[in-house]
């Protein structure tokens, strides 16, 4: 097949997959499971065909492959759109390939699949475990398979088909629209126990924070549509249209076209990448199940945001060139969340928690990279990020399960199988979890030399350092050790020395379902960094031929730092201070915790550990802020207020007069004068007529007396009044 | 053969009045014989529609299919209809909702010969405004119309609730809302019909296509009423026909009928309510605002901006604020219908342009999509509330598990609504969106807000019916959706999903007939 109709197909597997499920095999778990992680492999293959064909392609950069056709009539043209391989999203196509395909097989075991139906499950509730009885006569409470199995694997792949879509798109406008039907999956998938208030708080929450950064986006997508009349790369990244865009002033707060636009775009990365201050939302989303944090929340859907803000960099370089303030502010936000949300992980104890302020964080490291214009090093490192924060999320799923079988042994329901204080020594329970959690650990750790976090985070500090930009890498430097310190804290209360509660004694290590994908995973959070070592980098530098750097320079041009190759040993030596110091640090502090004791830093750090652990109460800052008064606006203000009292009250009043109008007319006008004239005339006329009736008696003598008696008056006039 | 194609306009518009007008004459039971002679005649209708869709011209300049017969004659006004891309839209539409709103209607029980017939009627109106091209029959379909959706809401509207006026009177709801949408409108047509008049008398002349060529620059007129200056009466009927359609888009603050109205209407009423007569408002615009008064339209354009972005936002925020599931969904026409006439006035104020084409695209299309989706919003409404009795949000909860097919179509077409990208609303906002973005760019900013609470409310809809923890209440009370409502949401599902997906088959008329009317 040519590999542009491929192309095509890659979003289009899982999409059939969804409405397969939905409209027909809903009731038949495996069939609908079998078909989900069969579009998955499917598209895999597709997009690995692609890959491979895309790294065999001489100058593949100034050949992708694309295709185009006409979708909307506007006046005499259309509005064009196509789908598209160039290096950039052939990497992404690469690691969201990967990382869906094993997050499918994963939920199989994850959703306990070949388990019974729970005694009391209700759809919409997680599953609470099932009795058996075995041969013995023993009776068992095992984990219990997912009422609503179907409708997740239906909704994941409506997931895989936004982000296929997002990937192969050659426009902003469909990237903008797999964007928001992932916005929508993850809605539902937050909400997947919807039946939970907490979840159901935590999907709207997340479906609307992401919608105040995507009508910013809307708005950028229509001023570049309108200034160069198209939404393809091709178009609007060509050399006249960024001049263009550069020259054209917006009017607003002095920023060339290029710079609104730029900042409008990146408005919407700071929604769906939960960057400070449209973070609180990723936290939240951990309500929904393990394979939606990994797959969502970790790899893809926030992953794209910054990937778009990647796509987007020939604007925001010549928006810099043109003296816009836009780099500054996303160098600012990503270096700003980058610390903040590290902060707030080292004291969390949820250990699905940890991960996502660890996610919001290293997203604020890729944001930061691309506002120095290290855009290749951020490239990089959300590639690596993707591998080993999906692992990481997967193996906290492991966990969880495990420690939900203890759970389910002991019988105690009131244990949190998430709280990491009551784990403890799961190294010997779990041992493939463990080990593939602690390489997905070292890896965001940062871990010298054999973890690809190390590479990635490396080459961002190095970038900062070399460029200048000594506060961004200040902060970065801090922020990576504390990374190394909440990774190493979790890793030890979970895993090393003793387990703390029963639950943790009896933990089981997971079915093959979810170990594969760990182990897959590991090898990618190891190996990826391979392909990008510094040629310079002492010793080994040169060994491996960095292919990665140059691929993605070809995409978007030699924008930004790519002559900072060169540079001192300074990031270097900090990267492996921050990195190992952190892991020791945390080690330090956490082991051998006994059971029932609390966190160690709540003591020495006092009140800031409390303004930690409540995230420095930004939930309820906005809840102040902004839900209240717009609940207050909709409810009493727009309906009681303006809606029903002035407006209706208004056409009321005027009602109101109408019918006062109407009452003058009969009451004044109408009953007095006019119907009461005719009444006085008719009455007038009959009381006179009764009057003279008097006179009508019928007797001719009297008749003759009045006429006599006339007939004398006029006698009388006419001799009297006669000259 | 040839007399249908020579009459098709006719016969489409008057196909529904001649149905009623034969079930005037049958027994009033047994009722299904009014079911299907109404479902029967208004497919007839859907079908020949098709014909003329088919038939269309799209290339052609102008008005098709066009009819004219001698009407009354003394005043120069002619029974003449036409349609051009954008009556042919609405056309369809109209044609297309009244069916599946008279099998929505099944579940009438009460006088039900009645109901059919006044809705065959209430067709016939609709259709002949979208089709008149003559302003005197433009008048007489635009209030026909009123007069079946007056009994509709007042006699099968809910029957309880109750709204309090001034010093503590209380009055039905259904009376207090059929009253006020009846006295409202006509209160508004009134300044119409004097325009009308004007125009008719100044211009000799009632006839649209005549009227197109010599209004607007008609500087003189033989004889003005009163002795005003002809450039002030020009002004005075501008704003006449303004206030006019503005009532019945409706746009802030010209709403308020509209949420009781539909919320009082019966199922059916509420579906074309919404779903056609709203869009009369904004035809009226098209079809008559910007080609005969483009002077003052460029000239005003911008308050009807501001009140459109009134509308998008205080729309979105008046159905945030309901606990009524059916005024929250009333309110959204509010918010979406507010897009439409933010579009047209981007048009109006630089007529002409590219961005006008595509924001008149973007404003036809959303009538046409909110038209789908209003409808089968409220036909989900319509839905739950036959079997719970009750519209109050707090009163539900949970109830996903009891119905998954109802409450899977339910997201759906709320996701239409919201404006999700992949299903029609986005489309339509989007290109409105764009099209006025260079225009009105602050305007269309601050819509964004309208835009960002129509996900608030959206969700709180979905949030309290299907989410949370199950009200035990209706466990074994709640039946699933059955296969005649099926039936009726499947063609609108079917409808908003293409045109997310590949809108280019609509939109290629509208886009012709929006370059051939407002084109450079």
């Amino acid at each position: 097949m040519a590999t542009e109709t491929l192309l095509w197909f890659l979003p289009l597997f899982p999409l059939l997959s969804f409405v397969l499920i939905v409209l027909f095999t809903n009731r038949n778990k495996a069939l609908s499971h079998t078909i989900a992680v069969g579009a998955a492999f499917l598209s895999f293959l597709g997009s690995m065909v692609v890959f491979w064909r895309a790294l065999h392609t001489e100058a593949f950069a100034e050949h992708p492959f694309s295709s185009v056709i006409n979708w909307l009539p506007t006046g005499d043209t259309w509005l064009k759109i196509g789908v598209r391989i160039d290096p950039l999203s052939a990497i992404v196509l690469f690691f969201v390939a990967w990382t869906v395909l094993m997050i499918f097989l994963y939920s199989v075991g994850y959703h306990n699949f070949g388990q019974p139906k729970g005694d009391h499950d209700h759809k919409g509730l997680p599953p609470h475990g099932a009795t058996v009885t075995d041969e013995h006569g023993h009776t068992h409470t095992v984990p219990s398979i997912e009422p609503m199995y179907s409708r997740f694997f239906a909704f994941v792949s409506l997931f895989a088909f936004g982000m296929y879509t997002l990937v192969v798109s050659d426009n902003l406008l469909t990237l903008f629209v797999g964007w928001e039907i992932m916005g929508l999956c993850s809605y539902l998938l937050i909400g997947f126990w919807f039946a939970k208030p907490s979840a159901r708080a935590a999907a709207i929450k997340a479906f609307i924070t992401t919608r105040v950064g995507d009508v910013f986006m809307l708005l950028g997508l229509v001023y570049v549509y309108a200034l160069t009349g198209s939404l393809r790369y091709e178009v609007i990244f060509s050399p006249e249209n960024l001049h263009m865009m550069a020259e054209h002033s917006s009017g607003f707060l002095g920023l060339s076209a290029a710079g609104l636009v730029g900042l409008l775009l990146f408005i919407g990365t700071v929604g769906k990448s939960a960057q400070w201050p449209l973070h609180v939302w990723l936290p939240d989303a951990m309500e929904g199940p393990t394979p939606v944090s990994a797959m969502i929340h970790a790899a893809t859907m926030v992953s794209a945001g910054v990937y778009m803000v990647i796509r987007i960099f020939p604007i925001l370089e010549v928006s810099k060139e043109a003296g816009d303030f836009t780099m500054l502010v996303i160098s600012f936000i990503g270096a700003f969340t980058a610390l903040f949300a590290a902060t707030i992980a080292v004291a969390q104890n949820d250990i699905k928690r940890v991960l996502a302020y660890s996610t919001i964080s290293q997203l604020g490291y890729m944001v930061a990279a691309i506002g120095i214009g290290a855009y290749v090093a951020a490239a990089f490192h959300l590639v690596t990020h993707a591998f080993f924060k999906a692992l990481l999320f997967l193996g906290s799923g492991s966990v969880i399960h495990g420690v939900e079988h203890g759970v389910l042994h002991t019988g105690d329901h009131h244990v949190d199988p998430q709280d990491m204080f009551n784990m403890g020594g799961l190294k010997d329970k779990m041992p493939l979890t463990f080990w593939t959690f602690l390489i997905g650990g070292f890896a965001l750790s940062g871990f010298p030399v054999v973890t690809a976090g190390f590479w990635s985070k490396d080459e961002i500090l190095g970038d900062a350092f070399n460029n200048g930009h000594w506060w961004v890498f200040g902060v970065l430097a801090l922020a990576a050790f504390l990374t190394a310190f909440y990774t190493m804290r979790q890793i030890t209360l979970t895993f090393l020395g003793r387990p703390r509660t029963k639950e943790a004694q009896h933990a089981q290590e997971t079915p093959w379902t979810m170990t594969l994908p760990l182990v897959v995973l590991s090898v990618f959070a190891i190996s990826f960094g391979w392909t990008g070592i510094p040629e310079h980098f002492p010793l080994i530098g040169g060994l491996l031929p960095n292919w990665f750097h140059p691929w993605i320079i070809s995409t978007l041009g030699p924008h930004g730092e790519a002559a900072a190759a060169e540079g001192s040993l300074v990031p270097l030596a900090t990267s492996l201070v921050v990195a190992l110091g952190g892991l020791y640090a945390g080690w330090l502090v956490y082991r051998d915790l006994p059971a029932g004791a609390e966190d160690p830093l709540k003591k020495p750090l006092g009140k800031v550990y409390t303004v930690l652990q409540n995230k420095y109460y930004f939930d309820e800052l906005y809840d102040k802020i902004f839900v209240k008064p717009a609940v207050w606006v909709s409810e009493v203000f727009t309906f009681r207020y303006i809606d029903r009292g002035l407006i209706d009250g208004i056409l009321h009043t005027l009602a109101r007069f109408s019918v006062f109008l109407g009452g003058l007319f009969r009451y004044v006008i109408d009953d007095p004068l006019i119907n009461g004239f005719g009444d006085w005339v008719a009455n007038t006329t009959r009381s006179v007529g009764g009057k003279l009736r008097a006179i009508q008696s019928g007797r001719v003598q009297q008749y003759m007396v009045a006429a006599l008696i006339f007939v004398a008056a006029i006698l009388v006039y006419f001799v009297t009044a006669m000259p | 053969m040839d007399f249908i194609a020579n009459h098709l306009l006719t016969l489409i518009l008057f196909l529904p009045a001649l149905g009623a007008l034969v079930m005037l004459f049958l027994p009033s039971e047994p009722k299904g014989l009014h079911r299907w002679m109404a479902l029967i005649t208004s497919l007839l209708t859907l079908a020949l529609s098709l014909v003329l869709w088919v038939q269309f011209d799209r290339g052609a300049a102008g008005f098709q299919f066009e009819e004219q017969y001698a009407w009354y004659q003394a005043i120069n006004a002619s029974f003449h209809v036409g349609v051009d891309g954008l009556g042919l839209t609405m056309v369809l539409l109209t044609t297309l909702l009244s069916p599946l709103a008279l099998l929505a209607s099944f579940s009438i029980q009460e006088k039900v010969k009645a109901y059919m017939m006044l809705f065959l009627f209430l067709e016939t109106g609709m259709l002949g405004v979208f089709m008149a091209l003559d302003l005197l029959i433009f008048f007489l379909f635009y209030e026909i119309g009123l007069v079946p959706m007056f009994f509709l809401i007042d006699q099968w509207g809910s029957p309880k609730g109750e709204r309090q006026i001034w010093g503590g009177i209380k009055v039905p709801s259904r009376a207090y809302a059929s009253f006020k949408f009846m006295v409202y409108t006509m209160g508004a047509s009134l300044g119409l019909l004097l325009a009308i008049q004007l125009m008719g008398v100044s211009a000799g002349t009632y006839d649209l296509p005549k009227l197109f060529k010599l209004w607007p620059t008609l500087q003189h007129a033989p004889q003005v009423p009163l002795g005003i200056p002809f450039a002030t009466a020009k002004t005075i009927a501008f704003w006449a026909f303004t206030i006019a359609f503005a009532l019945k888009v409706p746009v802030w603050p010209f709403h308020t009928w509209l949420p009781d109205a539909h919320t009082e209407a019966p199922t059916a009423g509420s579906m074309i309510l919404a779903g056609v007569l709203l869009k009369m408002g904004a035809y009226g615009f098209l079809r008559m605002v910007l080609p005969l008064y483009p002077h003052e339209a460029q000239h005003f354009a911008g308050w009807l901006a501001f009140l459109a972005v009134m509308a998008i936002i205080f729309g979105a925020f008046g159905a945030y604020g309901q606990d009524d599931f059916k005024r929250l969904v009333a309110y959204s026409s509010i918010n979406h219908m507010g897009f439409v006439v933010l579009g047209i006035a981007a048009a109006a104020k630089a007529i002409g342009t590219l961005d006008a084409t595509i924001a008149l695209n973007g404003a036809v299309l959303q009538m046409f999509n909110h038209g789908l989706s209003a409808a089968g919003m409220f036909f989900l409404v319509g839905v739950i509330y036959e079997r719970t009795h009750t519209r109050d949000l707090n009163e539900f909860g949970g109830l996903f598990p009891l119905v998954p097919v109802y409450g899977g179509i339910l997201i759906f077409t709320s996701m239409a609504s919201l404006g999700l990208p992949g299903l029609n609303g986005f489309i339509s906002e989007f290109l409105v969106v764009r099209g006025s973005w260079p225009i009105f760019t602050v305007y269309t900013a601050v819509a964004m807000l309208g835009l960002l609470f129509t996900g608030s409310y959206i969700l709180k809809g979905i949030k309290k019916v299907l989410h949370g923890p199950l009200n035990e209440k209706w466990v074994g009370h709640l039946t699933e959706i059955n296969a005649r409502e099926l039936l009726v949401i499947t063609p609108l599902m079917v409808l908003m999903l293409e045109l997310g997906v590949w809108p280019a088959w609509l939109l290629e008329v509208i886009n012709r007939a929006m370059s051939m009317l407002f084109g450079a």
